[in-house]
């Protein structure tokens, strides 16, 4: 039987034992009327167990149907790189199977771990303190909104100034879970020549709020100027929430450093830190934030302590913010971490290190210029918000973005994400990183190219018949 | 003892082991970095050097791989601790979900590069849907405390969408899980304590008094985190519907009851499944966890989105736009897709013949351990009532004689290799250890445990303090957990750590 080690002799034993005559007479405390059987087809619809064999030939089936296509998607999920290393380690025994580190003195290796990702986490984004991780960057940017309400009550505001190009996809996932808590999410708009904060219309619309998120780079890979932006808000008596991409941090300043006193909160997705994209999860979301606010943290948090000799050790530590303590006062109802991600994180950014990541994230920048240089002589291409980007850029098209997605996926390509919404116009988010060669640059410009043209084509051709 | 746990060996932090002048290595593309920079507008740019540890790639691999092995795992040790179910994690889950195509899948690819995927998000859905006995399944929330909010969230969206304003409370047992009274509150809800009886049962006395116009919910897990079944389930079900109320299930303990009984027929409006416990996928040291959520017909219209719709041909993704009054997304895409591969790999290796049997012998180890514990003169916090998949144990008569509390015997247990049981809950139950052994461990296994808690016992009658000053074969003894929150050491930069 999978997975079961008893042999009937044993099965025998232990229900003599227990004194029963059967498995199932240690059901008879739930009442008959409820119980379903095998034998009244309770579970009917499921098949059979298989055999390992089998599964395997249908998981590898339905994973060569999706194929391994070029991709020039990003919008909050990256394709890099990620070193053989990382996920040998990771998924060894003692890592994949064990649990959350109650029992510290049996878990000083995850805890290490944990105490290691909290401190690149620190060192990269400029924080005091980093959390242990949270689910994903989205919820992660909605438990940032939440702590920043909780910590700002002087700001006697529960209003967010959330700019509408923070992905759409993260604020609805803000909207979703901070919306019972009577928060407003106020969005303001980004100016249309440059994609960045319209800080016109952010300084008219602000009145007293809680907190000012700042994407760097902003959801179209542009960059905010970050150092006014924050002491506007400081200005202001709101706090900034910075939300940023940890491979653009290798380059980009930490917001510990943003403007005069730095980014109160950072938040983020850590996914590119050698997380697979595996179809937008699990992932990792990255937290951290000034010393003042450290009981405002949500989630778990590892500290370093002596043992009963005087020994370096690792505990879980401040949990009087949580859930099993405080129960309805905790700050989250979090119970756990993404461990398994925070370790392959931990093991990626080792592996690279600063060298290494510097790398990465320069090879993103070069490559997604040589794609825009490549694009720049496409007929009806053109560059909405300008070229100056890390690794993402907006164009807009002369034909409808779904057709052209449409028509990239049938020459196996995923093209980029389709950032019409209400604007009105066409427009492509396509995003490049280290890993692409020339060759497939040149592809990708080429198909592009041929693609459009096409569709110019059928489009005329359907104008022409509507005419006659 | 001289038997090595695990290792014991201090390790440095990788911190310590770096140069900044080791060239990095072949891992990073080549490239130079200061030609990119200068393209950049300099206003952007850092000032210094990202804080990063340079190390080979052999120094970074040992010095992970020793820390692995200062762990106990599942792998590697006995790990009984309640309601997590730490049963195996089958490998060929981890092996076949990282499958390239199934990997690599960027979550916006067009759906019809992705119909691989879907297809088994799909069969997912409905397995669990038969499996719990509800309507329909959403995966989308990425652990249990988020099906939890997922599930609150949509008796609030059901009560506002019926203008019934007036419903501010929720009800939760006094024994429930901290998340639960934590979910309420995130939720905008009052939370309302219950009390439980001496027989492990919810008090339906005290029940009564309290439900009201201004009942939204109640949440209970069943079996309970009693590690008893909820026997007048149904009673409670008619008393909260009849005050207009609904009722949540909190799916930690599934495990106990996959195939006998379904959440869906005991009457419950909504659940949440904890993957990362009944369908084994890893707990990774602390998440990724999977929390699906399951409705009945009247919460259908607010379940989170994305979900997986099969038209006979073709997979497609349900959205706000087909589900309007959707509470919303919880995650930037569907939530923990890896670990639901793993999941639905899991299911398929058992099939419904599988799955019934995970719940026997899941039954089966926790009542034969109650019962051999018993026997060997524990005391059992309800000795009249079956064990689910867990039962309590009391350590108060220990604690009294020889002033060894349950902490104790838990690091003691360590020594021996075993990890400890869950301990101090629920807290209603003083000295407790919540033991789960679930149905992958062997008879000899279990048989082996009752005879070193037997030991421990003797050692707490004999030598009290090989249990107080427990543990003493692990890479650190007892931590000081007050000065780890009084002089906060959170990283490596913290203040003048360096």
């Amino acid at each position: 039987m999978p997975y079961i080690p008893h042999t009937p002799d044993e099965v025998k034993h232990m229900l003599s034992v227990i004194g029963v005559n059967s498995i199932d007479e240690l059901f008879d405390e739930i009442p008959q009327e409820l119980r379903s059987h095998l034998a009244n087809n309770s579970l009917n619809t499921i098949p059979v167990g298989q055999s390992e064999m089998a599964v395997q030939r249908l998981l590898t089936e339905r994973a060569m149907q999706d194929g391994t296509p070029m991709c020039f998607a990003g919008g909050g999920a990256y394709e890099h790189h990620i070193p053989a290393a990382v996920w040998e380690i990771t998924t060894r025994g003692e890592f994949y199977s064990s649990y959350t580190p109650y029992q510290a003195e049996a878990s000083q290796g995850t805890l290490q771990v944990v105490y290691e990702f909290q401190s690149m986490i620190a060192g990269m984004t400029g924080m005091d303190v980093s959390n242990a991780s949270l689910y994903d960057g989205a919820s992660g940017l909605a438990e940032a909104v939440l702590m920043s309400v909780r910590a700002n009550r002087k700001a006697k505001s529960k209003r967010i100034l959330m700019p509408k190009n923070v992905s759409p996809v993260y604020r609805q996932v803000v909207e979703t879970i901070v919306k019972n808590q009577g928060i407003t999410l106020e969005l303001i708009d980004f100016d249309s020549t440059s994609g960045t904060i319209n800080s016109d219309q952010l300084k008219e619309q602000a009145g007293s709020f809680a907190a000012l998120i700042i994407p760097q780079p902003n959801y179209f890979g542009h960059f905010e100027a970050v150092h006014e932006l924050t002491d506007w808000a400081h200005e202001q008596g709101g706090l900034v929430i910075a939300l940023v991409n940890p491979i653009a941090l290798a380059l980009l300043e930490a917001p510990g450093n943003w403007g005069e006193t730095g980014a109160d909160i950072t938040v983020g997705e850590g996914q590119p830190l050698g997380i697979p994209l595996s179809s937008g999860g699990a992932y990792i979301g990255f937290i951290g934030c000034k010393q003042k606010l450290v009981r405002q943290l949500p989630g778990r948090i590892v500290g370093r302590t002596i043992d009963l000799d005087g020994k370096t050790g690792f505990t879980l530590t401040l949990q009087a913010r949580e859930q099993h303590i405080r129960r309805s006062k905790a700050t989250s109802n979090i119970c756990t971490n993404q461990g398994l991600m925070a370790t392959a994180a931990t093991l990626y950014m080792s592996f690279l290190g600063a060298d290494g990541l510097q790398k990465v994230a320069a090879s993103c920048v070069a490559n997604t210029q040589k794609l825009i240089s490549g694009l720049e002589d496409v007929a009806g291409v053109e560059f909405p918000f300008g070229k100056k980007v890390f690794h993402e850029f907006v164009i807009s098209l002369d034909v409808n973005i779904d057709a052209v997605l449409e028509a990239l996926a049938e020459e196996d390509i995923v093209g980029g994400i389709n950032v019409s919404a209400d604007s009105g116009k066409n427009l492509l988010l396509i995003c490049v990183t280290e890993t692409k060669t020339e060759d497939e640059l040149t592809f990708f410009a080429d198909t592009l190219s041929r693609v459009l043209s096409h569709l110019r084509n059928i489009e005329l051709t359907t104008d022409g018949g509507a005419q006659s | 003892m001289s038997k090595r746990i695990i290792e014991q060996k201090a390790e440095n932090l990788i911190f310590e082991l770096s140069d900044n002048n080791r060239l990095s290595s072949s891992l990073a593309p080549d490239i130079d970095v200061s030609a990119v920079c200068q393209n950049l507008p300099e206003s952007v740019l850092r000032k210094q050097k990202i804080e990063l540890p340079q190390v080979a790639e052999l120094q970074v691999v040992r010095h992970y791989t020793r820390l692995s092995q200062k762990n106990f795992s599942i792998d590697t040790h006995f790990y009984p601790l309640g309601s997590c179910t730490m049963k195996y994690n089958p490998r060929a889950c981890n092996t076949l979900a990282q499958l390239p195509g199934l990997a690599g899948r960027h979550p916006m690819a067009h759906a019809s590069m992705s119909q691989g995927v879907m297809s088994c998000m799909f069969d997912l859905q409905n397995m669990l849907v038969e499996a719990t006995g509800m309507k329909q399944v959403s995966l989308t929330p990425m652990a249990g405390a988020q099906g939890e909010f997922a599930g609150v969230a949509m008796i609030r969206a059901y009560h506002d969408n019926n203008n019934d304003t007036q419903r501010c409370e929720i009800i939760v047992p006094d024994a429930a899980h901290g998340t639960n009274p934590a979910t309420a509150v995130m939720c905008g809800y009052k939370v309302k304590e219950i009390p439980t009886n001496g027989q492990g049962d919810i008090d339906i006395e005290a029940l009564e008094k309290i439900i009201g116009p201004q009942t939204a919910g109640i949440m209970l897990t069943n079996p309970s985190t009693l590690g008893v079944f909820e026997r007048k389930i149904k009673i409670i079900a008619d008393m909260i519907h009849k005050a207009g109320g609904l009722l949540y299930y909190d799916g930690a303990n599934l495990n106990a009851i996959l195939g006998k009984v379904k959440p869906g027929d005991m009457g419950f409006d909504v659940i949440h499944m904890n993957l990362h416990k009944t369908f084994s996928t890893p707990h990774g040291g602390g998440g990724p966890g999977a929390g699906p959520v399951g409705v009945s017909e009247r919460l259908q219209p607010f379940l989170p989105v994305p979900m997986v719709a099969y038209d006979g041909k073709t997979y497609s993704w349900i959205t706000e736009k087909e589900l309007p009054l959707s509470i919303g997304h919880l995650s930037a895409w569907m939530g923990n897709i890896s670990i639901l591969l793993r999941a639905y790999i899991y299911a398929l290796l058992l099939g419904r013949d599988g799955m019934e049997r995970v719940a026997d012998y899941a039954t089966l180890n926790a009542n034969y351990l109650l019962k051999r514990l018993s026997d060997a003169g524990f005391e059992i916090a309800f000795p009249e009532r079956r064990a689910s998949h867990e039962f309590i144990l009391t350590l108060r008569k220990e604690a009294r004689q020889h002033g060894t509390n349950a902490m104790d015997f838990a690091k003691r247990l360590l020594d021996y290799g075993y990890h400890a049981p869950t301990t101090y809950f629920p807290l209603l139950v003083p000295e407790c250890f919540l033991i789960e052994p679930t149905e992958t461990e062997s008879c000899n296994d279990l048989d082996a445990f009752v005879d070193t808690m037997s030991k421990i016992r003797e050692e707490a009658e004999q030598t009290p303090n090989l249990l107080k000053d427990a543990p003493f074969e692990l890479p650190v003894r007892r931590l000081d957990d007050v000065k780890a929150a009084r002089e906060l050491d959170l990283n490596y930069y913290y203040k003048d750590n360096k």
